[in-house]
C-alpha cells in the first residue's frame, strides 16, 4: 500500500478469500463483446476440432447433445474486474471431445462464430478443467452470454471462455488470439493477476 | 502498455472536478509516468481504504492524447462502490492509483480517413467524446456521425461541447424518456432512421463505435448489423448485466 484515497472506505460486501486479487463480486452477469452478437442457429451448429495433421474430428447440436454431459458450478472472473461466484452450468467436458483427438500439439486456438479467437494451452483444457457449456443456471445459454454454446475454462480469466464457439485448432506454438494481440495477457491466471501483457 | 502482471501502478493526483450532469463528473487527474492514450482507451482506476482495503474498477478515457494526464467522466451507478466515491467526494489533491492505458481495439485513430459512426447510450458516451474530441483537435477531416441516446435533457453529458458546430461532424440527439421543450420528436428509442444517414450506410462503410448498456449496445448492433453493416465493422463496448 503506497498511499491512501482519502475519504475512501469502500463498501467491503467482498468475501474475502474466494476472490483473486483486484476483484469484487458482482450479481449482475455483465456483457463484454467486442462486436455485435451473432445470431448462430442450432440447425446449423456445428463443433469441430483440428490437429496438426489436418484431421478434423465435427459435431453437430444433436451429436453434442448425445454426449455425456456435467453440471458445473464455479466461479468465473472477469479481467474488467468482476468476479461471479457459484454459476452453474452444463456441458460436455473437453476430456470428452478430445478421447479420439491423436494430437502431439501443445496449444489451442478456440474459434468463435463472429471471428473472435483466445488462445489456450491444450493442459489447461483438461482434466476436468472445460466444457462445451450449453445451459447457464438451468436454461439455455442466451445468446449474448455466448449461446448456442462457449467454451467454459474457468480457472483462466473469462475472456478464455470463447463464446459462441464453433472451432478449436491445435497448434505447434502458442500464438495470440485476439485480446492476447490487443494487449491482454497470453495465459490469464486470475490468482496471479495475469491481466495485461 | 507497459502493466506487468500486477505492477503497472501509477500515483494520480485529482487536479479538477467539474459536474456534467445531476449523476456524471468530469475528474481530472495528473499521473506522472502515464503514456499518451488513443481514444476509445480506458484505465484501472484503485482507490486505498485507510486501512489498506483496495477496489478497482475500469474507467473510460475521456480524453486522449495527452501523457501523465487523465480525464475520466464518471456516472455514478446507484449503489455502486466507486463510483458514488468519484462522482461525490473525491476532490482536487486526492490521490488514488491508475494503471494504463488500456485496450487496443475500441480505438479511433485520428490518421483513419473514413467515415466513423458513433452511437451512444448514455455514459457509453464517454469513449466516443474522446474519440470526437481527438477529431477536433487534429487536422483529420475523416467524416463523423455521432448518434447519443440520453433518457432526458438533465442526463445528456457534455451536450453543449457535442454540439459545437465542426466541419464534417454531425451530432443527432434521441430522447429516449423525455425530449427537451420544441424538440421536434416525441421521445422514442434509437431506430433504423437515426442510424442509416447519409454518408454513413454500410455501402459507405464507415468505421462504428457503439457504447453504452448492454441492451442499447443489443439493440443498436443488431439495427445495424439489420442494415447491412459488416458485423467486423461494428465495434462494441458494453456495460452491465444481462
Amino acid at each position: 500500500m503506497s498511499i491512501v484515497t482519502r475519504g475512501f472506505g469502500g463498501r467491503r460486501d467482498d468475501p474475502g478469500d474466494d476472490v483473486p486479487p483486484g476483484q469484487f463480486v458482482t450479481q449482475d452477469f455483465p456483457v463484454l463483446s467486442t462486436g455485435p452478437t451473432p445470431s448462430v442457429d442450432e440447425a446449423h451448429w456445428q463443433l469441430a476440432v483440428h490437429t496438426e495433421t489436418g484431421a478434423a474430428h465435427r459435431w453437430s447440436w444433436d451429436e453434442l447433445m448425445s454426449l455425456p454431459a456435467e453440471d458445473v458450478t464455479t466461479d468465473i472472473h472477469c479481467v474488467t474486474h468482476w468476479s461471479k461466484l457459484g454459476t452453474t452450468w452444463r456441458g460436455v467436458s473437453l476430456d470428452t471431445l478430445f478421447a479420439d483427438v491423436e494430437t502431439s500439439a501443445d496449444f489451442v486456438m478456440a474459434h468463435s462464430y463472429g471471428g473472435y479467437t483466445t488462445n489456450v494451452p491444450l493442459q489447461d483444457l483438461l482434466d476436468g478443467q472445460s466444457w462445451v457449456a450449453y445451459e447457464f443456471e438451468g436454461e439455455p445459454l442466451e445468446p449474448v452470454h455466448g449461446g448456442p454454446a462457449r467454451l467454459l475454462v474457468p480457472h483462466l480469466y473469462f475472456w478464455k471462455s470463447a463464446k459462441w464457439l464453433r472451432g478449436l485448432v491445435m497448434e505447434d506454438d502458442d500464438q495470440p488470439g485476439f485480446w492476447e494481440s490487443n494487449g491482454y495477457h497470453a495465459y490469464g491466471d486470475p490468482w496471479l493477476e495475469q491481466r495485461y501483457s | 502498455m507497459t502493466a506487468g502482471a500486477t505492477g503497472g501502478w501509477h500515483v494520480a493526483t485529482v487536479v479538477g472536478a467539474r459536474p456534467l450532469t445531476r449523476s456524471a463528473r468530469e475528474l481530472t487527474l495528473s499521473v506522472p509516468g502515464l503514456e499518451a492514450s488513443s481514444p476509445g482507451q480506458h484505465l484501472d482506476v484503485r482507490l486505498t481504504a485507510p486501512d489498506g482495503y483496495q477496489a478497482t474498477r475500469a474507467y473510460s478515457l475521456a480524453a486522449t492524447g495527452q501523457a501523465e494526464r487523465a480525464d475520466l467522466v464518471v456516472d455514478r451507478v446507484p449503489d455502486g462502490e466507486v463510483s458514488p466515491y468519484l462522482v461525490d467526494v473525491a476532490r482536487p489533491g486526492d490521490l488514488m492509483e491508475v494503471r494504463g492505458p488500456l485496450g487496443g481495439y475500441f480505438v479511433w485513430r485520428p490518421g483513419d480517413p473514413g467515415p466513423v459512426l458513433l452511437v451512444a447510450g448514455g455514459s457509453g458516451v464517454v469513449p466516443l467524446l474522446a474519440m470526437l474530441r481527438a477529431r477536433r483537435a487534429s487536422s483529420s477531416r475523416a467524416p463523423f456521425r455521432l448518434v447519443c441516446s440520453v433518457r432526458g435533457p438533465a442526463d445528456a453529458i457534455g451536450r453543449e461541447e457535442i454540439d459545437e458546430p465542426t466541419p464534417g461532424v454531425e451530432v443527432h440527439w434521441v430522447f429516449s424518456r423525455e425530449s427537451p421543450p420544441g424538440w421536434p420528436t416525441r421521445p422514442r428509442r434509437v431506430a433504423d432512421d437515426d442510424l442509416a444517414a447519409p454518408g454513413f450506410t454500410a455501402a459507405d462503410g464507415p468505421d462504428v463505435f457503439v457504447c453504452g448498456p448492454t441492451g442499447f449496445v443489443e439493440a443498436a448492433a443488431a439495427l445495424l448489423t439489420g442494415l447491412g453493416h459488416a458485423p467486423d465493422r461494428v465495434r462494441t463496448e458494453r456495460f452491465g448485466g444481462a
